[in-house]
This record gives structure tokens, sequence and C-alpha cells, in this order.
């Protein structure tokens, strides 16, 4: 047998031929990302969706608002230019979607990235600090629940007049308070356990405990629900415009395109069917781009 | 060495710990009762030595614990590290201490923050007390500290819940130990782990304490693990010390009648021994924390109480070397 020195050398020496350099959470939620097919296949989708919706109306030789009296309820056709039909007004569809998926798209991601920042922060803050705090910011929270939404935009738009901004803060000011209640009990499970004390232990300060150890925790239930929260916010929007709330005519969005669309789907089932598609695809893509977020955040499902 | 010639590191001076528990449908005017999880114990901790803590089930040993390393803040007592009263110290001074005190959980798994790699675990409290240091030198620090506790250091990018209970608790003894602290408190350190495991894990810490002139304070419920690291013992009863004493006096002659029924409970690994062994149970329950026995707590399961123990509470009584919190002490050694 060799001697212990010699092997002890040799494992040695062989340690220090393997990797030893550090990789974050992230390096390997990317990578667990990366390989996962729907997920990818979803966000090169999502990429595509996208781009057409930002140089869609570069592309086409109608304007969104320009009327084309020749072509009323113009079915799809290569031949003269509306790839996509026309609408009632003989407005381009084409055109219309790409502009309308901007707004949409917009309204979706900003609105629920401020509902995942503003919740996740609030409510682990919340859930760690517990004690008084907990019951003061958890009680403000309720008091913002049961402010009439509607109420509220309708005040913000006879205050302010009709602004696609507004709508923004309308849906960021109640979406975030679902999330933090979500992430708030999250919280107070991870709380309790060990490796909390542990870092108690060597003196981790409260913000550092919530960045570092309570909020990773929590991500995987957070990224799905904010993938969840992207078509809510879509159709909010489609909500908010149907009431005359939202985006005013002769702008558009993929919610009161599919409006429109559904009122004349008996003869024109291109009206419907063209935004239908969209935003069905829009949605699943966010949702297998949820799973695949979820999936990537926790190491153990590796 | 005699205890006198020792450098005191710790001293636990009437340490209270009470827990205000609500009672179920009481008023919101009730008042809370109090949970006497700790109930003024002294004890005192010297340089490299080893502290072991015994006690059944809920007798306040990890609270005890918890109230020295200030995750729990002590009701009513002191907590004395090298003269300074840690009871007193608010955060930021703590932080100064923390290095020099540092705790190993029961659950190593539960310890250890699924979402961050190991190697970035075992960094934390360098990055966190100690943000002067190069990065490059912390994982250095870390890798040597990995070789030292039987970890590869090319394992830095895997995830807890890959290691089995026992890496799992290294890599909790590995994050203690990179701010060379004077004391780790370990509660049930090994109560998780399977016993062939348990040797490596407790031969491990004797033997890095041997290396780093570790102290340490080494809560079990397991006595044979006690008796095998401990220089001395504390046998704690309902939130008291009952008797506290070197490991050899105490295990070769236990004094207080608790401490004699609880080692009379030790298994034998001879069947021949082992039958004709005679355990001393005791009677009764554990008396509720919230409403403890007048007198000596012990009383009311003890074999030889008799009217006088329900009066009078007794204190730690005999030598330096061996103490022992028993009214009747002289008596029952008389026979």
């Amino acid at each position: 047998m060799l001697s212990t020195t010699a092997n002890k050398e040799a494992v040695e020496n062989f340690s220090e031929q393997l990797e030893v350099k550090g990789r974050s959470l992230w390096d390997d939620a990317r990578r667990r990302f990366f390989n996962n097919r729907a997920a990818l296949t979803s966000l090169v989708i999502l990429s595509l969706i996208t781009l057409f919706v930002v140089v869609g109306p570069m592309l086409s030789q109608f304007a969104f608002d320009e009327v084309d009296w020749g072509a009323m309820h113009a079915a799809p056709s290569l031949a003269s230019g509306h790839y996509f039909g026309t609408d009632a007004l003989g407005r381009d569809l084409f055109v219309r979607i790409a502009m309308g998926g901007q707004i949409s798209l917009m309204v979706g991601v900003l609105g629920a990235l401020v509902a995942v920042l503003i919740g996740t922060l609030y409510g682990a803050t919340a859930g760690f600090v517990g004690g008084r705090t907990d019951r003061v910011m958890m009680r403000t929270l309720e008091i913002l629940y049961s402010f009439p939404f509607m109420f509220f935009v309708i005040l913000l738009v006879t205050f302010f007049g009709r602004n696609i901004l507004l709508i923004f803060i309308a849906i960021g000011a109640v979406s975030w308070l679902d999330m933090a209640r979500i992430v708030r009990g999250q919280t107070l499970s991870i709380k309790g356990k060990e490796f909390v004390e542990a870092a108690t232990v060597y003196g981790v300060s409260k913000w550092a405990m919530i960045t570092r150890h309570i909020v990773p925790n929590v991500l995987g239930i957070v990224a799905v629900y904010a993938t969840l929260l992207v078509p809510q916010m879509i159709l909010f929007e489609s909500f908010l415009s149907f009431l005359g709330l939202g985006v005013q005519e002769p702008m558009t969005s993929w919610g009161s395109l599919l409006n429109e669309g559904a009122q004349t789907m008996e003869i024109a089932l291109w009206q419907l069917m063209v935004p239908a598609v969209f935003m069905v695809t829009t949605l699943f893509c966010f949702n297998f781009i949820g799973d695949g977020l979820r999936d990537a955040l926790d190491p153990k499902d590796r | 060495m005699t205890i006198a010639e020792k450098e005191l590191l710790l001293d636990v001076q009437d340490l209270k710990v009470h827990f205000q528990i609500k009672k179920e449908n009481a008023w919101p005017w009730t008042k809370p009762a109090d949970l006497k999880a700790v109930n003024g114990v002294d004890l005192q901790l010297y340089a490299g030595e080893t502290l072991g803590v015994v006690g059944e089930s809920g007798c306040g040993k990890s609270t005890l614990a918890r109230a020295i390393i200030g995750l729990i803040k002590a009701t009513e007592g002191n907590v004395l590290w090298l003269g300074k009263d840690l009871t007193e110290l608010d955060d930021k001074a703590l932080r100064a201490t923390r290095s020099d005190i540092q705790m190993i959980f029961q659950d190593p798994l539960a310890s250890l923050n699924p979402r961050m790699t190991i190697g970035d675990i075992i960094a934390e409290p360098l990055r966190t007390l100690r943000p002067d240091i190069p990065k490059q030198e912390v994982s250095d620090r870390v890798q040597a500290m990995m070789m030292k506790v039987g970890l590869l250091p090319n394992l830095v990018n895997r995830y807890p819940h890959e290691f089995s209970g026992g890496q799992c608790q290294r890599i909790g003894i590995a994050r203690a130990l990179i701010l060379e602290p004077k004391l780790i408190i370990c509660d049930e350190p090994v109560s998780a782990l399977d016993v062939s495991i348990q040797a490596q894990v407790v031969n491990l810490l004797k033997q890095l304490q041997r290396e780093m002139n570790l102290s340490l304070i080494f809560i079990a419920h397991d006595l044979s693990v006690v008796k095998h690291i401990s220089d001395r013992v504390v046998v704690m009863y309902l939130g008291n010390a009952v008797e506290v004493g070197s490991a050899e006096a105490l295990f070769a002659n236990p004094q207080h009648p608790y401490t004699q029924a609880l080692m009379s409970a030790v298994p034998i690994p001879d069947p021949n021994v082992e039958k004709s062994k005679e355990i001393q149970l005791l009677e009764g329950e554990l008396p509720s924390p919230i409403n403890p026995p007048s007198g000596c707590v012990f009383h009311t399961r003890c074999p030889h109480a008799d009217a006088g123990c329900a009066e009078e509470i007794p204190s730690l009584r005999g030598s330096m070397e061996h103490q022992s919190a028993c009214l009747r002490l002289e008596e029952l050694q008389a026979g």
C-alpha cells in the first residue's frame, strides 16, 4: 500500500487540476434555462414577435390610421399589400397588430416588472422584519386592496387626461399587492430556517439577508407568478380600453383589436383570428418561459 | 493544568430566558404566561476546553446556546465574553465579537442556503465581517478550509442538496471555522446523522479543536458522544443546571439523582450486562416549564425527595471539579 503522504499528495495534485472557479447562481440558471427546449423555443418565438411589433410598421406601405376606402373588410391577400386583411374601416391589420402589440407588450412587461420589483421587496421586508413593521405594512396593503380600482382609474383620467402613461401607473399601483402577499408568506416560512439563523450568527445585515437569502429562495414562485402576470396585464389593458379608459382610437392594442374582431367574426373571421393568434402565442410563450425560469432558478432540479 | 490556571473565556451568570406564551382563547388583555425555558443558569468556559451540555428534550439546552450567541434575547442575567457583557452590546458592537463565537446547527441541510453554492456559503462569513479581504484570498481560504474539514476543493460549485448529511455538516463546520473563532457552539451537531458518520464528525471536531485551539460548547442528548468529546459536562433539567463537573468525575460518580437516572438509561453494548442492569425509571412526566415546581424543580420526580425539597431552591455546591444542585447531597452520599 502506498504511503499516506504520497496518497495525500496525489489527491492534492488531482484536486488542483479540477475546476475551482466560483460560479454564480445566475450563470447556473442561464445554463439550465438554455437547456430547456420549450423555454428556449418560446424565447425565440417571443423575440420574433417583439421584432415584428417593432419593425412591422416600417415594412408596410400603409399607416396604422390610414383608411383604404377601396378595401373595407378585405380578406388577407399578398397582392393588395394587406397581408392580414383590413378591419371594418379599411385600416390595414398588419400595421395595426404591430402597433397594438407595442402597447400590449409594453403594458404587460413593464406592469409585471413593476409588480415584481415592488411586490417582492415589500413582501420580503414585511415578512422578514416582522412584528409591528409587518403589521403596519400589511394593513397598508389591505387599505390599498380595498381601494376601488375603477374609481382610481377614473380619477386619474379626469385629472390628468387620457394618457398611456396613466395606464401604467394605474396597473402598476394595484398589481404588486398580490405579489407582496405571496412573497410575504414565503418569507415567513424561510425566515424560520436554520440557514437564516446561521447568517444572523455571522452578522449579515438585514438588507443583505433579504437580498441574498430570502429573495433568491422565493424567486421560483416569483418567476412563475410574474409570467402569469404578463398575460393578466395585457388582458387588463384590453378591459380598460374597452371601457374607453385605455388606449384611444385610432391608436390600438391587442385587446381592443380582439374586441373589434369579436363583433365582426361572422363576416370577417380574420379580424378576430389574427390578433387572437398573436395574443395566444405570446401568452403561451410567457408561460413556458416562466416554467423554464422556475426550473432554472431551482438548483435542486438540475 | 487545573481549572483555576486556565483563561476564562465565557462566564454565564444567572442567565434567564423566558418566552411569553399567549394562552388559547385568551382575551387580548390577559397577561401572557411565562415559559421559563432557561431559568438561572451559571456556567464557565475556559480556553481550549469542551463543555458538554446534556439533558432531555425541552430542558432548555438549545435555548441556552441561542441566548449565549445572541439569537434569542436573554430576559435576565449576563453573558460575559472575555469580560464584556454580550447581552448589553448593541448590534454594531456585537459584530466585533461575532467572529469569535460561531455556531454549528442541528439540521445540516437546513442550515445551508439551498440557493447558494457551498463555496459562497463558506465564504459568506468572511465577506460579511471582513470585506477588506481581496476576492482571491477569500477563495484561497475557502479551499484551504475545505481541505481541512475533509471536502475536495473542486466541490465549490455544488449546491447543498447534492451532499450527504455528514458532508453538509462538514460544510457547516467549515463555515463556522473560516472566521477562526475562539468558541464554537455545537447545537446537537450529530443527532441528525448516522452513527458511523457521527463518529467521523465528532472526531473531526476534536481534531480541529486541537489544531486551532478552539473551545466548544457541545450540546447533545447522546451521553456517550458527550463523554467522548467533553472535558466538562453540565447536566440540565427544566431550564436549570443540576450538575456540573469534569467529564470523568461526573460520569464515574453522578451525584444528582437526575444525573443518576440519566446515566442508568444509557444502553450498554453487551447483552449480558444489559440484561442484569437496573434502569432507574423516573416517575411521572417532565413538568411544564410554564409552571415549574417550587423549590427544587426535580422534586416531583425525585425518588429521594422529602418535604424540604419543595420549599428551598438548591444551588450548585461542591468542589470546583464537581458541583451539583441537590439539597440532600450529603445525606444521599452517606448512603
